[in-house]
């Protein structure tokens, strides 16, 4: 039971990290490698913001701050760099992006150094039992907030006009600019979205987890979230990355050290053989 | 009378490095429907996407009611009232149909009057009230056409850019697709601009035309005088009553305009 729980909190970080990679990959059909080192980043502003030995803030006024600024960072990152690739092939975009991803793991290094820290969250390292199952208060936080953030994005795709803009300018670009959807800066939002998205997931990974600048490598198991649950669909791939979260250490229980460290990845494998789409994928189809 | 509500001058478009407009002149007045004859690679579809803002131009000027619109960016462009039916439809095909024709009416401000024209809409085309809430990707090719023409409609256009309408459909919904242009033309007062491979069918809905040959408009005459020329005869209608008389001549017969 406690390694149920202890796996979806896990899950739900994978899983909102999946989201960013979803958003982007929707938007623009490229893979923003980058989106596990802005977890990172949004993790690491807000430990600068909050710890003492750095601005000392109090902890909800940083957790907006660190919102804003990676939803401003998306948004720039886009409309500055990003968009100046348009045109070139998606590999190139891809490639950008991991180069990005370095950089900002160097740069967080730079700043805040290279050690493990903990975030000093008012939520972190509380707990309570019920009769003999050790519940983390973290762990109720992780899964509450992503459970209402799927809400609300799911609300917002469906509902707003911007949402369904959004959907719209991903199934048909073309299209989009003939509606007088203004493309571009709709894209840059959905970045904002994606880096306010990855900056959630940080905070929520660095109240229950040390961090370091490399912790944004875990960009990578999201990666697999995402292709599990199916590149191109939400819900997928907050599915994808809970079923990451709790294989994780199930396996870790069960099995051998190294080959549970396979297991998430041989799950990757063996979902691309038999579903290649993912397992929520949605098909299109276009007629003439 | 009154000013032209879309004129062009010497415009020029490329298309990559080809030059796909060569210095097209024409002019539209309000509430007439304008059509833009020609083969494929004419440049009528280039035309129509430098008018709307996909494309810019390289030369000449586009004024639509006085203003220079040339080289603006499409939303600007709707947001003025020019809505452009793009080629084979275009449609969003995991929205629904009410999405779809919601995303036409993106550019608007008036939230209100939106529900009004949805029903408009659903009116002139009722085969796309049935289906509001099946996924546009899963209709016909010609209810995807009708409810691109809906779509483009929801903007409130003054101008319509119609891009082959008539493509991949049966001459019977072609024939419905036209009366119900017609309709919206008169009826609702939309001015549109109708690009065409079917002469027959765009000239009888059409007041004037424009025929387009490598870039350049060659000919351009009152729909009813076009219909009755010669050449518009041999070469877009395909009336061959001496053809088969002079049928293995034809390859050498010149074009009045070259």
């Amino acid at each position: 039971m406690q390694l149920v729980i202890s796996g979806l909190a896990m899950g739900c970080v994978y899983g909102l990290i999946a989201m960013g990679f979803v958003l982007i990959y929707k938007a623009t059909e490229a893979v923003n490698f980058a989106q596990g080192d802005m977890m990172m980043l949004g993790a690491f502003i807000t430990l600068g913001l909050t710890n003492d030995q750095y601005m000392a803030l109090p902890f909800w006024i940083s957790v907006p701050i660190a919102i804003s600024l990676m939803g401003c960072l998306g948004y720039l990152l886009d409309s500055l760099i990003i968009r100046r690739m348009f045109g070139q092939s998606q590999l190139a975009v891809v490639i950008l992006t991991i180069a990005l991803g370095f950089v900002a793991r160097f740069l967080a290094g730079a700043i805040w150094g290279h050690d493990p820290q903990s975030l000093e969250s008012p939520i972190s390292g509380q707990y309570f039992r019920i009769s003999d199952i050790v519940i983390g208060v973290p762990e109720i936080w992780i899964i509450g907030i992503t459970i209402s953030l799927t809400v609300v994005l799911f609300v917002f795709f469906a509902k707003t006009k911007l949402g369904v803009a959004m959907q719209a300018a991903s199934q048909n670009q073309m299209a989009a600019y003939y509606m007088g959807i203004p493309v571009r800066r709709v894209n840059s939002l959905i970045w904002a979205l994606s880096g306010i998205v990855a900056a959630i997931a940080g905070i929520l990974f660095a109240s229950k987890n040390a961090i370091d600048p490399g912790t944004g490598l875990l960009g990578i198991k999201a990666f697999a979230a995402a292709v599990i649950g199916g590149l191109g669909s939400l819900p997928g791939a907050l599915l994808g990355g809970l079923l990451i979260g709790l294989i994780e250490p199930f396996a870790a229980r069960y099995l051998e050290g190294d080959i549970a460290r396979i297991m998430p990845y041989l799950v990757l494998v063996l979902i691309l053989i038999f579903r290649p789409h993912g397992i929520l994928s949605q098909v299109q189809k276009k007629k003439v | 009378m009154n000013p032209p509500i879309l004129k062009i001058d010497n415009l020029e478009s490329y298309y990559g490095p080809i030059m796909a407009i060569r210095g097209v002149s024409l002019i539209v007045e309000e509430g007439q429907i304008v059509t833009v004859l020609g083969a494929n690679g004419a440049g009528k579809t280039t035309l129509l996407k430098t008018i709307s803002g996909i494309m810019d131009p390289e030369k000449g000027t586009i004024s639509f009611m006085g203003e220079k619109i040339q080289g603006k960016e499409p939303d600007k462009i709707v947001q003025k009232g020019i809505t452009h039916v793009p080629e084979g439809r275009e449609v969003f095909p995991i929205l629904t149909v009410e999405e779809n024709l919601r995303m036409g009416a993106y550019s608007r401000r008036d939230k209100e009057n939106i529900h009004t024209d949805l029903d408009l809409v659903y009116d002139y085309f009722p085969i796309l009230r049935k289906c509001k809430s099946q996924q546009a990707g899963t209709l016909s090719g010609g209810q995807q056409q009708m409810m691109a023409i809906g779509r483009g409609l929801m903007a409130r256009p003054k101008i319509m850019l119609l891009d082959e309408p008539s493509l991949g459909l049966s001459p019977l919904l072609t024939r419905d697709i036209f009366l119900i242009i017609k309709r919206l033309n008169v009826e609702q007062g939309v001015t549109m601009i109708l690009v065409e491979q079917n002469a027959k069918v765009a000239l009888d809905v059409a007041n004037y035309g424009y025929v387009m040959e490598l870039g350049r408009i060659v000919m351009s005459d009152h729909s009813s005088k076009l219909q009755s020329s010669k050449d518009i005869q041999e070469f877009y209608l395909g009336q061959s009553e001496q053809a088969s008389e002079r049928g293995q001549k034809r390859w050498k017969q010149r074009k009045t305009w070259r």
